[in-house]
């Protein structure tokens, strides 16, 4: 097995045979040539065919793909007619009385070589035009045909680089993905691969061999990986992953804008979990109804000092503006423990689990988390914006957060700057601590977020990190269960709702005693959004009630 | 001689697109001539490659210059392309 390493442009997986684009090598003769007019004719009537064959591959790109990656050929049509690009061809026929296809191939290089020479890396990519117009001309004035493949199987298409002409000329009933050694992100090919949803990986470099031509391979569009000839345990792998995926775009096409209903009408909501800026495509891709927790972390891990006030602000704005008015519930700083930044300059611990962490770092130090709480209500105003502090033990510390808060938002008001009176403020519930004094918090709070994999490790004293201890980790224990319903009985008693954003909350063996225990959210990772909308739809909670006894017996 | 001075609005600048376009509909007029000048250059408004190299980048004011048959109009035409962003 050759594992080569490109650039994913496009996702999505592709098993089948490579096909390299075979490319007739347009060779040009330098010839002294009598008559100039005719030969100046000879090059505007295969500039006139050219541009013939441009439009009508523009019209077929329309249908396929779209007015907007159509019009490539558009202008293409147009840089066909640039007086420069004509006259330097005109004057080589005339002045030196020499052939047209020699003149255009020495135009082609002049231009081409131009662009190529530019501080811009996308005006560098205008090289690759400049050569696929001119050897459309030269084609034409040789009269020579395009190569098109006549293979009836479907292929993995591999070639140096693809032209948008060679990309929108192919029988798309029979590519499978694209792989180039060359090209970027920004190349038309990338694009029209997005566009009609094929895996691309380019930039694989001279690894790609032309031998391996009629290989079987696996192209994985997302990593930017390809594997030739692979083993059968990845290929059974990939089969797989590749089965998920298709089976996730059936779902999206069957569940998308559908309720997260129980058969007997039950509802909940179903949010993602997200880690980025990056994700939020995901998070809408998937038709998630939120984000049921924004982990603030990476503005800290990413940066080399503490972010600015400006800069959180802009981030936040970003999220809430791309999630249109859905809810997104960011959570404040949660680092110490297993996430650790050097400024923040913090003592190594015997046991950083139970250490100095998150709202405890944010309570000693309220620089830090005033700048947070600033930014998260400047940005405010741009949608629905929820804030959750994680770690939470007491009663005091809430009180503690409050005062912060109102601080936070007398200043801004005195400074003029809008604010959203009413956002929401939630604690994470991850400590035994706050669930048995779930019904305090309750009534100080407007929500409740589990999280499972910390309350996980507290209730059981078993280290997450620890693979010796997996055999003693049960992730269904029912003192677990039980402190999760006890949290939601407290909650729902004193007018606060329920989310879970651990891994539990995508659990699917557990979603029908989440919706026994009457828990108002999930939020899941983006790409199990779907299935788990799947999974309550298919629920019926009538037939639910023995199941739930058993539980019970159980514990 | 009419001219007008008028500011790229186009995120990524006069990229390949926009001066396709430009070039496209500047052609047209054969009895006018048009120039840009923009970075202390003066280029040709119908030459698409020229238009492209000169990495006119968002925020850049260009003069234009029509010169020839119905030059206001030719003017107005390619003022109005700018101001709306050639459509993008």
């Amino acid at each position: 097995m050759v594992e080569l390493k490109g650039k994913g442009v496009s996702g999505g997986i592709a098993i089948g045979k490579l096909a390299f684009v075979k490319r007739d090598e347009i060779s040009v003769k330098r010839t002294r040539i009598e008559n100039t007019q005719k030969e100046m004719e000879r090059f505007e009537t295969a500039k006139e065919i050219s541009k013939e064959q441009l439009q009508s591959l523009y019209e077929k790109a329309v249908k396929e793909v779209g007015e907007s990656s159509a019009q490539i050929f558009a202008i293409h049509q147009a840089l066909m007619d640039d007086p420069d690009y004509n006259d330097s061809v005109d004057n080589i026929i005339h002045s030196q009385c020499l052939n047209a296809e020699y003149a255009v191939a020495v135009t082609s290089d002049n231009f081409a070589d131009m662009f190529a020479a530019m501080e811009d890396e996308y005006m560098r990519e205008r090289a690759a035009d400049i050569r696929d117009i001119s050897n459309r001309i030269m084609r034409n004035l040789q009269q020579s045909q395009e190569e098109q493949s006549q293979t009836e199987e479907k292929h993995i298409i591999c070639a140096d680089d693809l032209a948008p002409s060679e990309t929108v000329q192919m029988d798309k009933s029979k590519v499978l993905a694209f792989c180039t050694k060359f090209g970027s992100s920004n190349s038309h090919t990338a694009i029209l691969a997005r566009t009609m949803n094929l895996p691309a990986v380019i930039g694989l470099g001279e690894e790609l061999l032309a031998e391996y031509n009629g290989k079987e391979a696996i192209v994985d569009g997302s990593t930017g990986t390809i594997y030739i000839e692979p083993e059968q345990k990845m290929l059974e792998e990939m089969r797989r992953q590749q089965q998920a995926q298709e089976h996730r775009k059936e779902l999206l096409k069957e569940l998308k804008g559908k309720e997260n209903v129980t058969l007997n009408g039950q509802k909940i909501k179903v949010f993602a979990n997200v880690g980025g800026l990056s994700d939020i495509g995901q998070v809408l891709a998937n038709d998630a109804g939120g984000i049921g927790l924004f982990r603030s972390e990476f503005l800290y891990l990413e940066s080399s000092d503490y972010p600015s006030e400006e800069t959180q602000f802009s981030t936040y704005r970003q999220i809430l503006e791309k999630m249109a008015g859905k809810k997104v519930i960011i959570r404040t700083l949660d680092i110490g423990a297993d996430k650790q930044i050097d400024y923040f300059h913090l003592d190594k611990e015997e046991n950083p689990a139970l250490g100095f962490r998150a709202i405890r770092i944010c309570l000693t130090r309220p620089e830090i988390f005033k700048t947070q709480l600033r930014a998260l209500y400047r940005a405010s105003v741009y949608g629905n914006l929820g804030i959750m502090f994680p770690m939470i033990i007491s009663l005091e510390e809430i009180h503690k957060i409050k005062q912060v808060v109102s601080e936070v938002k007398e200043e801004l008001k005195a400074e003029g700057l809008p604010l959203k009176e009413d956002v929401e403020l939630g604690i994470m519930i991850e400590t035994p601590a706050a669930v048995m004094v779930s019904d305090m918090l309750a009534k100080e709070v407007d929500f409740f977020s589990v999280g499972t994999n910390d309350l996980t490790q507290y209730t059981l004293a078993i280290d997450r990190q620890n693979p010796k201890l997996e055999s003693f980790c049960d992730t269904h224990h029912p003192a677990l269960l039980r402190m999760i319903e006890f949290a939601a009985d407290n909650a729902h008693k004193h007018g606060a709702w329920i989310g879970i954003c651990g891994e539990l909350g995508g659990d699917l063996e557990l979603t029908e005693q989440f919706l026994a225990m009457g828990i108002d959210e999930l939020s899941v990772s983006p790409s199990l959004v779907l299935p788990l909308r799947e999974k309550i739809r298919s629920t019926d909670m009538t037939t639910y009630e023995t199941a739930e006894k058993k539980l019970r017996l159980n514990s | 001689m009419v001219a007008k001075t008028v500011e790229v609005i186009n995120a990524q600048g006069l990229h390949m697109r926009p001066a396709g376009v430009l070039a496209q509909a500047m052609n047209k007029h054969k009895e006018c001539d048009v120039k840009l000048n923009v970075n202390g250059k003066s280029i040709n408004g119908k030459a698409v490659m020229q238009i492209m190299s000169a990495g006119i980048k968002c925020g850049s004011t260009v003069e234009i210059v029509c010169d020839g048959a119905e030059e206001q109009a030719v003017l107005d035409e390619a003022v109005a392309m700018f101001e709306s962003g050639f459509g993008e």
